[in-house]
């Protein structure tokens, strides 16, 4: 079998795993997988490897429990498919057993897991061991899911981790510094403004509508792309500044968000906690002059030193405005007239 | 009497020394806040704004009396102190750190059950109850007393609604965030089930979002023990699409789970009144 290494997930189904009979031709198979595009990255790696006569496709993962804060292995006979489909069809069908996290993972919690899924014997001791080696990638390399969609059930009776896909948690990546530069480079499904955000400490999300969002906080963010949506206005993005909302963290974030040519219009929505206002008022017109905007912005700032930070945008001709519905509603308001 | 903070509550910082620690610790105190000792390895002996630093926990506990801990120590420290302070016995013990792995998270909380310590947080706000003790880095001014108790997964969006709550006259018990991190000390169901117990809170605002399932699971709860006080839910990220993580770490939908629309649902058929807007949720507790 030739299999395109491509950090994205339906590889099979995009035409990047095909098998060969020959050396000849396993050549000429990883010709064509060798530079094809997977969902939109370049596959520059493939691993040639034995085809395996598969009996049966099973499936083995383990997850991060967040409701009971541990690992949790799943386990389903109803391998090869889509594991989301079977957990609402058939949830009957998937076995799960919850880790210690402390103690974690014994042998014997492995070979409960494959009796789970009716196997015994030599196959069950077999599953026990992959599981107990996925646990320890899983540990190991502060991974938040690894999953083995099929695990094989060969015709002589083996059972192989035919397939493996490992996230890495990227909170861990202080310590899991091998995965730091792939981390940075690798990510096929984002825009280039979100790898440029991302080196710049932002969360910032493309969302393809035409009004640039920037604010402060990832709930309050959320919140007024959703009343976006209720004015029937299309946000351009998800930008969150931070709690401490500094200049230079604003200036980075207007310098991503407008980046974007789809955004005609701007909205900044900060709730200035410990932030005052003022200060966040000085930054935009400072960042406004230097960058020289010029398509039209709504600000919506609320906080300490409110009413001085409003005073020094009302200045300078620049609306503010006192709550997010006010705002959220001229951001959309500005963009009909624009249009 | 409020939750989990108040009057008595005496407080133990964890990296006091470092520039989130020194800020937040003068806002506590100014607060009034009972700030008693912090806790940075090799810096015992040293004084922040007036308070005493020692070098560990057991040290600090020799010489004051506290009950509690707050920890603004950097990621890849954070679960050493955290779990210093949860085995000094204090309770409860207030994460504010972002970025721990969810590895270590998930250490802490299986220790914290064990001794039966409440964590709050990681990536919180923190707690405050109003005019008594703030153990957090929220704005004290736009809190009030009053009668609403407030539990969040966020920290701007609970200052936003907080705000309206005291515009409206109506100002709260205690708020608290949860921590937008996918584990954590607290769930809703937690929080909901102290609310009930205390006689001082009236009705109860939640502030939910996408990922996980927390809202669903306290709709269940909600359902099952015909919860006696009005809940009032908001839950941010409808505009938000699959697979992408929306600022909060544990803010994302996988799949179809984790959807603002299945939580919305779930709510309401539990018979929480839903807000649609933040500035709605303090309108629909004052129609109550």
């Amino acid at each position: 079998m030739v299999k395109a290494q491509v950090l994205v997930a339906g590889r099979g189904k995009a035409g990047g795993i095909k098998p060969a009979s020959t050396a000849d031709e396993a050549e000429e198979v990883s010709r064509t997988i060798l530079g094809m595009t997977v969902k939109g990255e370049k596959v520059a790696k493939v691993l040639v490897e034995k085809r395996l006569a598969s009996k049966h496709e099973r499936y083995v993962s383990i997850v991060v429990d967040r409701a009971a804060k541990c690992y949790t292995i799943l386990c389903s006979t109803e391998g090869g498919v889509d594991i989301e489909d079977v957990a609402s069809r058939q949830p009957e069908k998937i076995f799960r057993h919850q880790v210690d996290p402390l103690v974690g993972l014994q042998d014997f919690e492995g070979r409960m897991v494959a009796k789970g899924v009716g196997y015994s014997g030599k196959q069950m001791v077999q599953i026990a061991s992959i599981v107990g080696k996925l646990y320890k990638i899983m540990v190991d390399c502060d991974a938040e899911l690894i999953e083995s969609n099929p695990l094989i059930e060969t015709e002589n009776g083996e059972m192989v981790a035919a397939d493996l896909r490992i996230l890495i948690d990227d909170n861990s990546l202080f310590r899991q510094k091998k995965f730091l530069e792939r981390a940075k480079t690798y990510e096929p499904d984002m825009t280039a403004l979100e790898i440029q955000a991302r080196e710049k400490g932002l969360a910032y999300v493309e969302l393809g509508g035409n009004i640039g969002i920037i604010g402060n906080g990832a709930g309050l963010v959320m919140a007024t792309l959703d009343m976006i949506l209720d004015y029937k206005g299309s946000p351009a993005n998800f930008c969150d500044v931070g709690g401490g909302a500094n200049e230079d963290r604003i200036a980075a974030a207007l310098q991503i968000v407008l980046g974007n040519p789809n955004v005609k219009v701007l909205l900044i929505n900060i709730m200035g906690g410990i932030t005052r206002c003022d200060d966040v008022a000085r930054a935009i017109l400072d960042i406004q002059k230097k960058m020289g905007i010029t398509i039209p912005m709504v600000i919506r700032l609320v906080g300490t030193n409110e009413k001085e930070g409003q005073k020094i945008l009302a200045d300078a001709n620049i609306p503010s405005l006192n709550s997010m519905e006010e705002a959220a509603e001229s951001a959309v308001k500005m963009l009909g007239a624009r249009a | 009497m409020p939750i989990l903070v108040g009057r008595n509550t005496k407080a133990i910082v964890w990296g006091i020394t470092g520039s989130q620690g020194t800020f937040h610790t003068q806002l506590m105190l100014e607060y009034g806040t009972k700030i008693v000792a912090g806790v940075t390895p090799g810096r015992g002996g040293q004084e922040v704004h007036g308070v005493p630093v020692f070098d560990t926990a057991q040290e600090a506990l020799s010489k004051v009396k506290a009950n509690a801990a707050i920890i603004f120590v950097p990621a890849p420290y954070a679960k050493d102190a955290t779990l210093e302070a949860i085995t000094a016995d204090l309770n409860p013990v207030v994460v504010i750190t972002e970025g721990i792995p969810v590895k270590d998270e998930m250490q802490i909380m299986e220790i914290a059950k064990q001794r039966q310590t409440t964590v709050i947080g990681p990536n919180t706000p923190g707690i405050i109850t109003p005019d008594q003790c703030k153990l957090g880095i929220m704005p004290g001014h736009i809190f009030k007393p009053g009668k609403v108790g407030l539990v969040s997964r966020s920290g701007t969006l609970t200052y936003e609604i907080a705000a309206s709550l005291t515009k409206n006259g109506l100002g709260q018990t205690t708020c608290l965030g949860v921590g937008g991190d996918p584990v954590v000390g607290l769930s809703f169901v937690d929080v909901l089930q102290m609310f009930k117990k205390d006689t001082s809170t009236k009705a109860i605002a939640m502030i939910g979002e996408i990922g996980g399932n927390a809202e669903e699971t306290a709709a269940e709860y909600v359902k099952k023990t015909k919860y006696p006080k009005p809940i009032v839910a908001y839950i941010a990220g409808r505009a938000a699409p699959p697979g992408k993580r929306m600022g909060h770490a544990g803010a994302i939908i996988t799949g179809k789970a984790g959807t603002a629309e299945t939580k919305i649902e779930s709510l309401r058929s539990a018979g929480v009144k839903i807000a649609m807007k933040p500035g709605d949720i303090a309108k629909q507790i004052k129609r109550r």
